[in-house]
């Protein structure tokens, strides 16, 4: 985690969640659920003291206004994901439920996670509106809506139009996003053959608690065999019962694919939004060139491209030379105008480019680091079931000797 | 000897041991001196129902005479093998024999070594001999005729190799038994070339003495019985009791085993989709491919042991159920022995009476029209009943030493089998518990050395902190 200037002054945790009831905006009865956000400064611990820390409650939609004002403001981050907002990729014991408490409960982590990663982001973490949703509770939405950001996002069908018909992209975004879909797709596919082997290993280990009954009520008929047989079944029912642990730390682990899995959407958009700027350049180009040659044609009376004046003049009888005056007059302003709209997207398409890196290139160490450490969380997960596995069993070949 | 001792001090002065035929050959190897005089060896094959005129003494004398050796096993004189299955084609049918071989130092087997070719339904033959013979003794059951439930091919490879290992722990538990691993028709099963054997099973109780047999016993069943001892109640409760616990573990273990197939079946998908992913990775190809190559291999760990529990603990578990059904027919079979002789005793009860009343009756009318002198006529009438009444006598006493000896029989294998359950039980448990041991020491060590691996990457990077 980066230690940005706003995490060297702050800590900031999502500390709790509550339910709340309350009307909607059409005027009913609702019950969602609100996260209550506490900042300390940094210096607390250091001081001695411990001071309580500020605090304020949100809800989900309040943070995905955050984050949908983050993606606008800044187009070249690749923005942190928020936690899901179904659940998604579960196993039959999992809840679907978006008000089960253990969803919530993760979903609070999530949140906290989020909102570290943007305070850890070295362009995001000194947003002004950031700060405020840390920080104000009262008339932060409004504040949001005012700076008018809902205006500058791009329209869907525009940055579609922008993708089919963009000409020269940079490669490299080309390849980022082509790499976006790869991870989306794969990542998807783990987690839900993951979901379905954690559904059949707790089917498993929970068949095994009957033999804890059976062994019971056999070592009732038997007598010298009776002991053993009761403290084996003891044993099998501790086994049966050590699979709901194990299952709630890899649920941890999806958790971390999932953050990654969205980290590929955000990705994505970023790619898009190259796209987009790329063939405006490219449509500020084609049309500088068209008014050019425009010129040129009127200049010297030659018609090489079609146009409809063109033919309408040959139908209905040339122009004027005062006409040609005037209109040579407007295509110069145009080509004038033209050209330093040309300059203008240039420099707005390199300097997205060079920003736009710098932050892929950031996000690449970031997944590669907490990817890595997910898989080697995953596999002390696997050696910890495994040691499990063992004691148990170990203690049951004793019960059973004993039988 | 196969865990078998005679003690021949305990009966006073009489070492004799009369012991149906089919172990006699036993005997005669403990204590040659002692027996051989005394003993006659009848060779006529027992009828399981009818009790062999040649016992000698009281059958209670006898079961102290059982006494089991620990560790049987150093003792064993005679091994058996059932292996290799081979398919027969003829015109009629197709079928599977599986070779027997037998390597025994027992005097009343003329060699050492044998090998024979043996079909299912000869194992049903002899099975079928034993429980003839002794119909209190507790026969190993043999594996099913075929599975009707999930359809197995008669033909099928995990079919027959299954059948095949059922086959072989009922001949070795036939071995290993007192009175069975010396019986006539098991060395014969043994020994005897197909040819042979085929001919001897033609001789023995023709269908209509079996038929008979069979008659009585239903009558026997009907009729019930009235006293039965309190340790034979408890015996059928125990069985019943048992059954239910038996069967109950068989299908958990075979509801383990399907739940394991369906994890590995998710759980193979898993391995490929690490894999794919290292392709799209740079930095993260080579973790992601140890992991995939991890969750394989722990996969192959887990297809083994549920071969396991399918080759080692079901089938066990399936023989004891198997064994339940057994033990309710001894259990029933005995009952019939004891529902005869009470039958037989009120018979006599009846016969005596008639007797005694007839013995006051005059019908002295009826004998005057016809004739004869009303003394010499209740003299008559005296010797048909006295003599009625002798044979009915001696068929209560053999009846009455029948009972005794299937009583005796039931409580001292009783004990065996029971001692037997226990021990083969707990080793298919302990067994069971040792393979999941190694299955998850196995696992761990893959994945400990991927961490390892993980390791010694980061620190050459000089990144990550593993603290």
């Amino acid at each position: 985690v980066e230690r940005t200037s706003l995490l060297k002054m702050m800590e900031i945790s999502v500390a709790e969640a509550e339910k709340r009831t309350g009307k909607n905006a059409v005027n009913m009865q609702e019950t969602y659920t609100v996260y209550l956000i506490e900042t300390r400064p940094v210096d607390a611990a250091s001081e001695g003291t411990n001071p309580v820390p500020d605090s304020l409650w949100r809800r989900y939609s309040e943070f995905e206004l955050l984050r949908n004002y983050l993606l606008v403001t800044y187009p070249f981050s690749v923005v942190p994901p928020l936690p899901e907002k179904r659940a998604e990729f579960v196993w039959h014991k999992l809840s679907a439920d978006n008000m089960d408490p253990d969803f919530v409960e993760r979903r609070r982590v999530g949140l906290e996670n989020f909102l570290l990663r943007v305070a850890s982001h070295p362009d995001l973490s000194s947003d002004k509106i950031f700060y405020s949703f840390l920080t104000e509770e009262n008339g932060w939405k409004e504040t949001v809506f005012e700076t008018g950001f809902q205006a500058k996002a791009d329209s869907r069908l525009k940055a579609l139009n922008a993708t089919f018909r963009v000409k020269n992209p940079d490669k490299r975004f080309a390849e980022m996003k082509h790499y976006g879909d790869e991870l989306q797709s794969v990542i998807s596919q783990l987690l839900r053959v993951r979901a379905r082997a954690a559904d059949r290993l707790y089917g498993v280990y929970k068949v095994h608690g009957n033999y804890g009954r059976v062994f019971s009520e056999w070592s009732a008929i038997e007598k010298e065999m009776g002991d053993g047989l009761q403290s084996a079944g003891h044993h099998m029912d501790a086994y049966a019962a050590s699979v709901d642990d194990i299952l709630e730390e890899e649920e941890h682990y999806a958790d971390q694919l999932k953050e990654y899995l969205f980290y590929a959407d955000a990705l994505r958009a970023v790619c898009r939004k190259h796209e987009l700027t790329q063939y405006e350049l490219e449509m500020a180009a084609q049309d500088l060139t068209s008014k050019k040659q425009q010129r040129e044609e009127l200049a010297t009376g030659t018609i090489r491209t079609f146009s409809l004046k063109g033919m309408t003049s040959k139908l209905f009888g040339q122009e004027t030379p005062e006409q040609r005056e005037a209109k040579l007059k407007m295509l110069e302003t145009q080509i004038e105008e033209g050209e330093e709209l040309v300059k203008e997207r240039n420099a707005e398409c390199e300097e997205f480019v060079k920003s736009a890196w710098v932050d892929i290139e950031r996000f690449k160490e970031q997944k590669d680091h907490d990817l890595r450490e997910a898989l080697i969380s995953y596999a002390i997960m696997q050696i910890s079931m495994c040691k499990k596995g063992i004691q148990v069993w170990n203690n049951a070949k004793e019960c059973f000797s004993k039988m | 000897m196969s865990g078998f001792v005679v003690d021949s001090t305990v009966s006073s002065g009489n070492s004799s041991v009369a012991i149906p035929t089919d172990i006699s050959g036993q005997i005669l190897d403990l204590d040659e001196d002692d027996d051989l005089e005394v003993f006659s060896k009848d060779t006529t094959v027992t009828d399981g129902s009818s009790f062999n005129a040649s016992m000698q003494t009281s059958p209670a004398s006898m079961i102290n005479q059982y006494k089991f050796e620990e560790d049987a096993e150093d003792t064993k004189d005679i091994f058996v093998t059932v292996d290799n299955p081979e398919s027969h084609v003829t015109a009629i049918e197709t079928y599977i024999t599986y070779r027997v071989v037998t390597k025994t130092t027992r005097s009343e087997f003329d060699s050492s070594e044998f090998e024979v070719r043996r079909r299912y339904q000869d194992f049903l033959w002899l099975k079928g001999r034993l429980e003839e013979a002794h119909p209190t003794l507790i026969v190993h059951p043999l594996p099913e005729k075929f599975v009707v439930k999930g359809m197995v091919e008669r033909f099928n490879e995990d079919f027959i190799e299954t059948r095949r290992r059922a086959l072989h722990r009922f001949l070795n538990k036939i071995a290993e038994h007192p009175i069975f691993s010396s019986s006539e028709d098991f060395k014969i099963f043994l020994t005897a070339a197909s040819g042979e054997l085929t001919s001897y099973k033609k001789q023995g109780p023709g269908f209509l003495s079996r038929m008979g047999e069979t008659v009585k016993a239903v009558a026997a069943a009907v009729r019930g019985v009235r006293n039965r001892p309190q340790e034979f109640t408890e015996m059928q409760e125990y069985v019943e009791a048992f059954s239910q616990k038996i069967s109950s573990l068989d299908k958990v273990t075979q509801r383990i085993v399907r739940e394991q197939k369906e994890y590995l079946e998710e759980l193979k998908e898993c391995g490929p989709t690490y894999a794919l992913w290292s392709q799209s990775e740079e930095e993260l190809a080579e973790p992601l491919k140890d992991v995939a190559g991890c969750v394989d291999r722990c996969c192959k760990e887990t297809e083994e042991q549920v071969k396991n529990l399918n080759d080692n603990l079901i089938p066990v578990l399936h023989e004891y159920a198997l064994c339940t059904e057994t033990l309710k027919a001894v259990l029933r079979r005995r009952d019939n022995i004891q529902a005869d002789f009470e039958a037989k005793t009120e018979a006599l009860a009846t016969k005596k009476a008639d007797r005694d009343t007839e013995s006051k009756v005059l019908s002295l009318a009826w004998d005057s029209l016809v004739g004869r002198s009303p003394e010499e006529v209740k003299q008559q009438k005296q010797q048909t009943l006295k003599g009625e009444i002798k044979e009915m006598r001696d068929d209560l006493d053999k009846a009455e030493d029948r009972l005794e000896w299937a009583n005796n029989a039931l409580k001292s294998d009783w004990t065996r089998w029971q001692k037997d359950m226990r021990t083969d039980l707990r080793s298919a448990f302990v067994d069971t518990a040792e393979r999941n041991v190694n299955y998850y020491e196995k696992c761990l060590a893959v994945w400990e050395s991927f961490l390892h691996s993980q390791r010694t990457d980061a620190e050459g990077n000089g990144n990550v902190d593993f603290s």
